[in-house]
């Protein structure tokens, strides 16, 4: 980077053996800068974060009643867990959470072997155009979620895509908008945007292992297969699990893509998501402390899941193979 | 390199890789040369897949039908889309590159707990917040207005987390101690010194950030109601749930979206350093 040399001026580039009585002279001047350059932030992290977290827990344990035939004034009542126990007893919310957990099986092993498989041939030294290929990769991550449903969506609908029409010369007909193939036609969208995205990222990870450890794996006689798949990805492995993480909460969040496709075919209910039930539960059914409870659900699944696996990494990171030894 | 041996050896192993990764790169491509042509030919080669006929181009008529649909209701969306996209990520990255610097730079007190706050927010599915945020903003009567959805986006705690690695490789701290011998006050440092120091860093994010903001959709769809507040994709988005029962959208969409999709690709292909840069600081721990 040449941008991090020191524009030093002349008369202080003599003067590394700075006094400390800077420090100590400055120190409130010092918390007025950590005051300015920090609170904007915090402010956010409390009105955009933290506020409404905590705002949703609270109602997720209010429900509000109606007095009377329902005409009377609404008013909330403390109802304690009985908004969670109404989530989890929902046959739509179960079936959503089946309906996710079918998806990411299907989609997260897909993309990340993918991925790194991707990622090992750039790193293998094998391939032609690198920098060409991981940048044409990269783009449909550039391109917004609802724009590549709208793109594959198209490609799926009979009488406008050209990819129907090819199979239809050779006799196939497939309905990728039929039931058993809509979970396979969401995955290829999440890959399409995807894929690139994530083989860079492990690309990235792979170059910076230290290159003696790949060498010795050479010289001991390990083939480029070998070597990839004993040596490098054991050594990427908390980035491995990092990107597992992201991947699997961006899973379950899936909204955007089955939201457009319930508009094509009913076979996408309103609830067939957990998002897509919270969406409906709050904005359909006006129900805001069940939408909420089914909010904090996802909230804490997705944070017991990433402290499971920030947990698992440190732990494997901290022995750190011995390459030699993890041929073996 | 081991290059050379490894294709001279191996020359199968080349082949296939070669094969692999050219498969990958037309998936990635094709859908995108498929808009593409498909933008460009009017409804009738639209329906037919006819994209070779040049009697039915019709990119210009394409466009100019996009821009006067609904009284110029895309081009509306497409300022908003600029509006919160630029400038959310224009003020949202500074806020974050100015908080990752404390990080790195700072010791007070509540640092710890704050940063292991910050990271546990960056886990949190932005879904989750959009039904407290649209319930809370709707008791102080800002949904439905621009600030109820550029405030939200402003919040980016791994833009934080990516500024502090970027100031702790870019900003020598022998840089400030020269700068608090000439007198400048911790302020005028950040100011005048380390933000230029972390100009690269601060692109990364503003680049990143723009991309969540641009395709954000969740967030708009909870709070506006009104549609000259939508951006690009909410505004495609009610056009496409049009198009099943009024067929002339389709053409429509695939030249709207085509327009939508252009200014972050052109940003990716310019700043490419820049993403990846931050995608490797994301990558090695």
């Amino acid at each position: 980077m040449s941008t991090t040399t020191a524009p030093g001026k002349p008369r202080t580039t003599g003067a590394p053996s700075a006094p400390h009585t800077t420090a100590a002279r400055s120190h409130s001047p010092r918390r007025q800068a950590v005051g300015v350059l920090l609170g904007p932030f915090t402010l956010l992290l409390f009105a955009v974060f933290l506020i409404p977290v905590l705002y949703a827990v609270r109602l997720s344990f209010f429900s509000e009643t109606h007095t009377g035939l329902g005409f009377g004034n609404a008013h909330t009542t403390f109802v304690g867990l009985r908004n969670y126990a109404a989530v989890l007893a929902d046959p739509s919310f179960v079936r959503g959470v089946g309906t996710t957990l079918l998806y990411a099986l299907v989609f997260i092993p897909l993309v990340l072997a993918g991925a790194l498989a991707l990622a090992l041939l750039f790193d293998s030294g094998l391939v032609r155009a690198r920098q060409l290929s991981q940048t044409v990769l990269f783009v449909p991550h550039a391109v917004p979620g609802i724009i590549a449903t709208v793109i594959w969506l198209y490609l799926y609908t009979p009488g406008i895509s050209p990819v129907l029409d090819l199979l239809s010369k050779a006799d196939l007909t497939v309905n990728f908008l039929g039931l058993s193939m809509l979970i396979p036609s969401l995955v290829n969208i999440a890959l399409w945007s995807g894929l690139g995205y994530t083989a860079v990222i492990f690309f990235a990870a792979l170059r910076a292992i230290p290159r003696e450890l790949v060498e010795a794996a050479e010289v001991d006689g390990a083939g480029p297969v070998r070597t990839a798949l004993m040596i490098k990805v054991p050594l990427i492995r908390s980035t491995l699990s990092t990107v597992a993480v992201f991947t699997t909460i961006a899973t379950l969040q899936l909204f955007t893509e089955p939201m457009l496709l319930s508009r094509a075919t009913p076979l996408v209910g309103p609830r067939y998501t957990p998002n897509m039930y919270i969406f409906d539960a709050a904005f359909t059914r006006n129900n805001y402390g069940l939408a909420s409870a089914a909010s904090v659900l996802l909230l804490v699944v997705c944070c017991a899941l990433s402290y499971v696996v920030t947990r698992g990494t440190t732990r494997s990171t901290q022995r750190v193979p011995d390459p030699r030894k993890a041929r073996s | 390199m081991s290059t050379t041996t490894a294709s001279s050896t191996r020359p199968y192993g080349r082949i296939v890789a070669n094969i692999l990764v050219g498969a990958s790169v037309l998936y990635a491509l094709l859908p995108l040369l498929w808009l593409l042509t498909a933008s460009a030919v009017d409804a009738e080669a639209l329906f037919a897949s006819d994209f070779f006929d040049l009697s039915h181009l019709a990119l210009v008529d394409n466009i100019r039908a996009l821009l006067t649909q609904d009284d110029g209701a895309y081009l509306t969306w497409y300022g908003n889309s600029l509006l919160y996209a630029v400038g959310g990520a224009a003020v949202g990255a500074l806020v974050s590159t100015a908080a990752g610097y404390v990080f790195d730079k700072f010791d007070f007190v509540g640092k710890r707990p704050l940063f292991a706050l910050i990271l546990i927010s960056v886990m949190v599915p932005a879904t989750v917040l959009a039904l407290p945020l649209y319930l809370l903003s709707s008791d102080l009567g800002l949904a439905n207005t621009v600030w109820s959805v550029l405030v939200p986006v402003l919040f980016n705690p791994f833009g934080v987390y990516l500024a502090r690695m970027f100031s702790a490789s870019y900003v020598p701290d022998e840089v400030l101690e020269a700068a608090r011998v000439d007198g400048a006050n911790e302020l005028r440092s950040f100011f005048f010194v380390g933000i230029r120091m972390l100009a690269p860093g601060y692109v990364t994010i503003f680049l990143f950030q723009l991309t969540a903001i641009w395709n954000n959709f969740f967030l708009p769809l909870v709070m506006l109601n009104d549609a000259s507040l939508y951006p690009l994709s909410l505004g495609l988005y009610s056009w496409n749930s049009t198009a099943p029962i009024n067929p002339d959208y389709y053409p429509l969409m695939v030249v709207g979206s085509l327009l939508a999709l252009l200014p972050l690709v052109v940003a990716f292909l310019l700043l490419q350093r820049y993403w990846r840069a931050g995608l490797t600081a994301g990558s090695v721990k």
